[in-house]
């Protein structure tokens, strides 16, 4: 009875196990995770301080896109735009979105303040970036969601300071009924550095799918890439720098493409090959012959 | 239960492991039946007797021993551990010599154990296990894969005989997780896991070693494929489906 009270976990122990589970739900399958381990905790208090806690991490780290009550468009819910635990910058529509991260809704919107703002001058450049990512995006991804912030020198005035701008495509794909979910996530840090006259890219990409039609499979790949291109007017700069983040996502995709084409041939057979080293299927009407001289026919069988 | 086995279909399946403990520290009045429906990876101890490698689970555990399919001793050493009847005993070392040889020319490498024990209705039951590591510091002959484990469970029972037939029902799993990591296209990784059924009545004039063997053989063929072509390409799908692969991003490309 002892050993079973010191087995038995702690309510602390419970909400890490319960949180552990929430953050490594698949993309956009973070709902039919909670309500499971909802189930199973079987402990409400329990239950809703993990979710408190994971939700607003996965929703984060996903980044997901929540539509706003006004039909100004989606806000994402990224690091980069969190004001406050539920207060996530549209740097668009200069609104803030209040959110409730376990229902993973937009309650309201309010205007930002002018505190939370960057100032007009990186505002010019944000703003010419965020135009040319809409029409990339636009293009580029059928779902996609993306948005431009300043993360570093919003309060810069003029040139002779460095200042950095975060570029944040999102994309996902819910399919629960063909049991198929999916999420692209890049985030792109653009640094202006004002002394070298340089503008320095760095893209981290992230793809995550689940198929889980009597089974389950899951797909995560994970690329980061540097660029960079010369300090300019914000419009030049705004083009260079979406063709520099189109170029390499369109390298990224093609790359992904390859390891999918290279998988069933190469890849695959150094974990199973389709067929034996013989290339026939394997005697087994035949056996007998192994077992009496098996050290010889393994010598052939690894020779082909 | 349901629950429980509702989050396993959805945590990555390399993570199993965790899962399994998580949920086995949260239920612990459930962990026969989570450790009886939930396929973990397979892990692998030495025979010290022969040097040679075995494969551990369910089936030949005792206590918390492992017997092991080339000496039929149990390790760590334990007395009374429970044997296979003399009989099924020759059946399962044919088994293991054999299947060693399959695994060898479909896996190049990888560690194989075959288990035997008798059943309430007459019969018996058996399971073929397979484990490879085909990472290139494991023994990925072409040294594509950054990580790469395929654990395959095979569990068959098979009936009474009845006017020499026999009915065997085989259980698959597999479980798998590859990882190519370069340069150029960063990280790569697909892991998954796949069970399935299948029943036949065949003649034992074959013997129970070739009849058992086809059907794995068949089973195993059919998993691979599926995961290839199905459930890979089910994730490549999705990948285009974000984002596709059009005409329209080709032409932005900048023509520096």
């Amino acid at each position: 009875m002892a050993e079973e009270e010191e087995a038995e976990l702690s309510d602390k122990q419970k909400i890490e196990i319960a949180k552990w589970f929430l953050l490594n739900s698949p993309p956009g399958e973070i709902q039919y995770v909670a309500k499971d381990v909802k189930s199973i905790l079987n402990d409400d208090d329990v239950y809703h301080e993990a979710a408190l806690e994971a939700f607003s991490l996965y929703n984060k780290s996903h980044m997901i896109s929540l539509e706003m009550p006004d039909r100004s468009g989606d806000v994402l819910v990224t690091s980069f735009g969190e004001l406050e635990e539920n207060a996530y910058l549209d740097p668009r529509t200069t609104q803030v979105a209040i959110v409730d991260h376990v229902k993973q809704v937009c309650t309201e919107v309010r205007p930002a303040t002018d505190e939370e703002l960057p100032s007009p001058f990186i505002e010019e450049f944000r703003c010419a970036l965020d135009a040319e990512i809409l029409k990339y995006v636009g293009e580029a991804y059928p779902k996609g969601v993306c948005s431009v912030y300043c993360a570093n020198g919003k309060d810069v005035e003029g040139l002779g300071s460095d200042f950095e701008l975060v570029v944040v495509i999102s994309a996902s794909k819910h399919s629960p009924q063909n049991f198929c979910n999916g999420s692209w996530r890049s985030v792109w840090n653009i640094l202006f550095k004002d002394d070298l006259q340089i503008v320095e890219v760095q893209g981290k990409m992230q793809v995550g799918a689940h198929y889980f039609e009597e089974g389950n499979v899951q797909l995560d790949t994970k690329h980061e890439c540097k660029d960079s291109t010369l300090f300019q007017a914000p419009e030049d700069c705004a083009l260079s720098i979406s063709s520099i983040i189109c170029h390499h996502e369109t390298e990224y995709l093609a790359s992904l493409e390859a390891s999918y084409l290279n998988l069933s041939d190469s890849t695959f057979k150094d974990l199973r090959r389709k067929l034996p080293v013989t290339r026939t299927l394997f005697p087994w009407h035949n056996t007998l012959q192994f077992s009496l001289t098996r050290d010889l026919t393994n010598e052939l069988g690894i020779g082909k | 239960m349901e629950a429980a086995m509702g989050l396993m279909r959805r945590i990555p399946p390399k993570h199993t492991d965790t899962a399994l403990t998580a949920l086995l520290s949260l239920l612990p009045h459930h962990s026969s039946d989570l450790l009886s429906q939930v396929d973990q990876p397979l892990q692998v101890m030495c025979d010290e007797d022969c040097g040679k490698d075995f494969i551990l689970c369910e089936y030949n555990r005792d206590a918390d021993s492992y017997r092991s399919p080339w000496s039929n001793k149990y390790y760590p050493p334990l007395e009374d551990g429970s044997l296979p009847s003399v009989e099924l005993r020759k059946l399962e070392i044919e088994a293991n010599d054999i299947f060693a040889i399959y695994c060898d020319q479909y896996y190049e490498g990888g560690t194989s154990s075959v288990y035997m024990w008798e059943d309430d209705n007459e019969g018996f039951a058996a399971c073929f296990l397979i484990k490879k590591d085909g990472s290139k510091t494991g023994q990925g002959r072409r040294g594509y894969l950054e990580e790469g484990a395929w654990d395959a469970i095979h569990v068959i029972e098979v009936g009474p005989e009845e006017e020499g037939t026999t009915n065997y029902r085989l259980t698959s799993t597999v479980m798998l997780t590859l990882t190519t990591n370069n340069e150029s296209s960063g990280s790569f990784s697909l892991s998954g896991s796949i069970r399935r059924q299948m029943s036949m009545r065949l003649s034992i004039a074959d013997g129970h070693i070739c009849n058992m063997g086809r059907m794995i053989e068949e089973m195993e063929s059919k998993l691979r494929n599926s995961l290839d072509q199905v459930y890979f390409g089910k994730t490549r799908e999705m990948v285009c489906t974000l984002r596709p692969p059009s005409e329209v991003a080709q032409m932005r490309i900048p023509e520096n």
